[in-house]
């Protein structure tokens, strides 16, 4: 009988500590799921950010790096650029990218290292018990904006994806969601594009995939699906931003893919 | 090999290359810039890999992930960028892995100025990052003992599994001296690293972490560094005694780097003039410290004089391997004032 669905190989085989609901451990498995599609966990290292999710390396099946609070891209880079034959990917969440670790984040796209990013928004600082990101929403409540994010002190949520999309370097950059199924396949299609890109030795990639966070946001998971809809999807647009050009000459470190991928 | 004279910095780029190093990163300040800009224009010649970090920060966290995938991998700054690298240290540290990093030690703090001077002694030996770890720390005190120092500093980190610090002042960097280079490392001879980060192929992931929640792990892993810092303190002490063998000395000088040149020359003046004797001991090695040994050539001596280009840092420890039975004086100057061997003599004859 042909298998025709089962537990990632890029995964480990544990409970995660996520919270019930919390969409990291969706996020992890479209992640392991490119990996094996793609035929290359053996060869690929992933870098644990500080976050919820700073325990990923427990929870991926390949070699894993943890990184201080927002530097997984320089970690990414080092490795890539030492070890340009391996498959490197950055998990990171809003604090971990878009506050401690701005400067790391935009220089890895500007320089175009050939790497993976999935960066997880969910609009607060999950792991320290829900205070204010550079994410957060305009009058989110969080525990270091008590009565909500005001923009005239706090400024407006930053949209990364967009930002990074200014850079000239070309960029695989897309923006998906996690919260019903049907974003979740679309989230999945891109996260395997951006890895894909990056075996192929063509750029720079980066997926940003909105993520609810029911414990700090103080909603059911239900009432988190409809807020982020409602409330995130609006102000941060899902789909492709950018795509590298279809001609760009092939780098020459690149791994050709194994066959039917 | 026939002798080359190089400026300081260029010759610790070479002395790199030749160490097996095909990997740095890093990021532009004075008085070092020479490092990464050698490195930049000589690395294609050999395979290299130059990457200009955004930051210090940065490119202490590349060195992370370079050390992480197996590569020996060099950072160079000075004191302000050193500072900014402490969090990426205490990391690399904590998670066994060799690096190589030379601090050409500018005026401070602050901004202080672009000048040779010896003020990051105790953020080198003593502190840095957070956590409990330990820099194995060398003080070149030419631009021949430098390019000898990194060479071996590349063996010393992989054997220890440790950052390794190299620590010059703003004159190592700068001054141009005649150099021979050591032969070059043949790559395929470096030690391999079985727990690096490069694919788990055919076997268990490979982790590269420092967080332990349960404090059993991280009291183990503190426990662990301790361990192998008591090994360096045991194998790793270096120093010199210079002119300190023919009996009671009137004055032991004790200064490293720069100053123990500097100190030297001040001694033969003294001791040619004033037909006193005069000896300096000079650590190589400031972490580990060689307490015993200067202990040794204290003895002989009727006082101590330390001389630092710093307000004093190096005292302490001269009074730890002293333990007071020799009094101890101080003469420094900082900020990019450099005694001369006058200004030191003048102390000695006080
Ligand atoms: C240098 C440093 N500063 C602060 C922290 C504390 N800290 C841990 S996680 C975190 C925020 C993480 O939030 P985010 O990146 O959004 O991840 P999430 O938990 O939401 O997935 C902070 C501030 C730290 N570990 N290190
Ligand atoms: S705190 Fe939020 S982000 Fe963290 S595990 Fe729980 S739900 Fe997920
Ligand atoms: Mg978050």
């Amino acid at each position: 009988m042909k298998k025709i669905f089962g537990y990632p190989e890029s995964l480990t085989p544990s409970h995660t500590h996520y919270c019930p609901g919390c969409t990291h451990g969706t996020i992890h498995r479209l992640v392991a799921e490119s990996l094996d599609e793609l035929g290359v966990r053996e060869r690929t290292v992933g870098i644990a950010p500080v976050g919820c999710s700073v325990l990923a390396y427990n929870y991926f099946n390949c070699d894993m790096f943890e990184a201080a609070h927002g530097r997984a891209p320089a970690v990414a880079t080092g490795a890539k650029r030492c070890r340009p034959d391996l498959v490197l990917f950055t998990y990171q969440g809003d604090g971990d990218l878009a506050s401690i670790g701005t400067a790391e984040i935009i220089h890895a796209a500007n320089r175009g290292e050939k790497i993976t990013v999935i960066f997880v928004n969910n609009a607060i600082y999950g792991m320290t018990g829900g205070q204010m990101a550079p994410t957060t929403m305009p009058g989110q409540v969080t525990t270091t904006c008590p009565f909500g994010r005001n923009t005239e002190h706090e400024g407006h949520p930053i949209r990364v994806v967009e930002m990074i999309n200014t850079l000239e370097t070309p960029a695989f950059l897309a923006r998906v969601s996690s919260h019903t199924p049907l974003h979740v396949i679309e989230a999945k299609k891109a996260i395997r594009e951006a890895f894909r890109l990056q075996v192929e030795g063509v750029c720079f990639s980066m997926v940003e995939v909105l993520s609810i966070c029911p414990t700090n946001w103080g909603l059911t998971t239900a009432e988190s699906n409809k807020w982020l809809e409602e409330t995130m999807m609006p102000y941060y647009p899902l789909g492709v931003l950018k795509r590298p050009a279809v001609d760009r000459a092939p780098d020459p470190m690149a791994i050709a893919l194994p066959e039917g991928v | 090999m026939a002798k080359v004279l190089m400026k300081g910095c260029e010759a610790i780029g070479e002395a790199a290359i030749r160490a097996g190093c095909r990997n740095f990163f890093g990021y532009p300040i004075t008085p070092q810039t020479e490092v990464p800009e050698y490195l930049a224009k000589r690395f294609p010649e050999v395979g290299g890999i130059f990457v200009q970090a955004e930051s210090e920060v940065a490119a202490i966290n590349m060195l992370y992930g370079g050390a992480g995938v197996g590569k020996r991998v060099l950072t160079t700054s000075s004191s302000p960028g050193i500072s900014l690298m402490a969090e990426g240290v205490s990391y690399i540290a904590a998670c066994h892995l060799p690096i190589v990093l030379v601090n050409i030690v500018r005026a401070g703090p602050g901004l202080g100025g672009i000048l040779p001077a010896q003020s990051d002694y105790l953020q080198a030996t003593k502190g840095h990052g957070h956590g409990d770890y330990k820099l194995l720390v060398l003080a070149p005190s030419s631009v021949q003992e430098a390019v000898d120092l990194i060479y071996e500093a590349f063996d010393l980190a992989d054997q220890y599994l440790t950052p390794v610090m190299v620590m010059g002042d703003g004159m190592i960097g700068q001054m141009m001296e005649p150099v021979e280079f050591p032969e070059m490392r043949d790559l395929g001879s470096l030690p391999s690293k079985s727990w690096a980060a490069t694919g788990a192929r055919g076997r268990k992931p490979n982790i590269i972490n420092s967080l332990y929640l349960k404090e059993e792990a991280c009291n183990a892993n503190s426990w662990k560094l301790k361990e192998k810092y008591d090994e360096i303190v045991k194998k790793e002490k270096r120093s010199e005694a210079y002119a300190c063998d023919d009996g009671e000395l009137d004055v032991l000088m004790v200064a490293y780097g720069t100053m123990a040149r500097i100190c030297k020359t001040a001694a033969d003046e003294v001791r040619r003039e004033d037909k006193k004797k005069i000896g300096v001991f000079r650590p190589i090695s400031l972490w580990p410290y060689p307490y015993e040994a200067l202990a040794a050539e204290a003895r002989k001596a009727k006082r101590i004089l330390v001389v630092e280009m710093s307000t004093g840092q190096m005292v302490e420890d001269v009074q730890l391997a002293v333990l007071g039975s020799k009094p101890i004086d101080f003469y420094g100057e900082t900020g990019g004032v450099v005694p001369s061997p006058d200004d030191v003599a003048a102390k000695l004859r006080e």
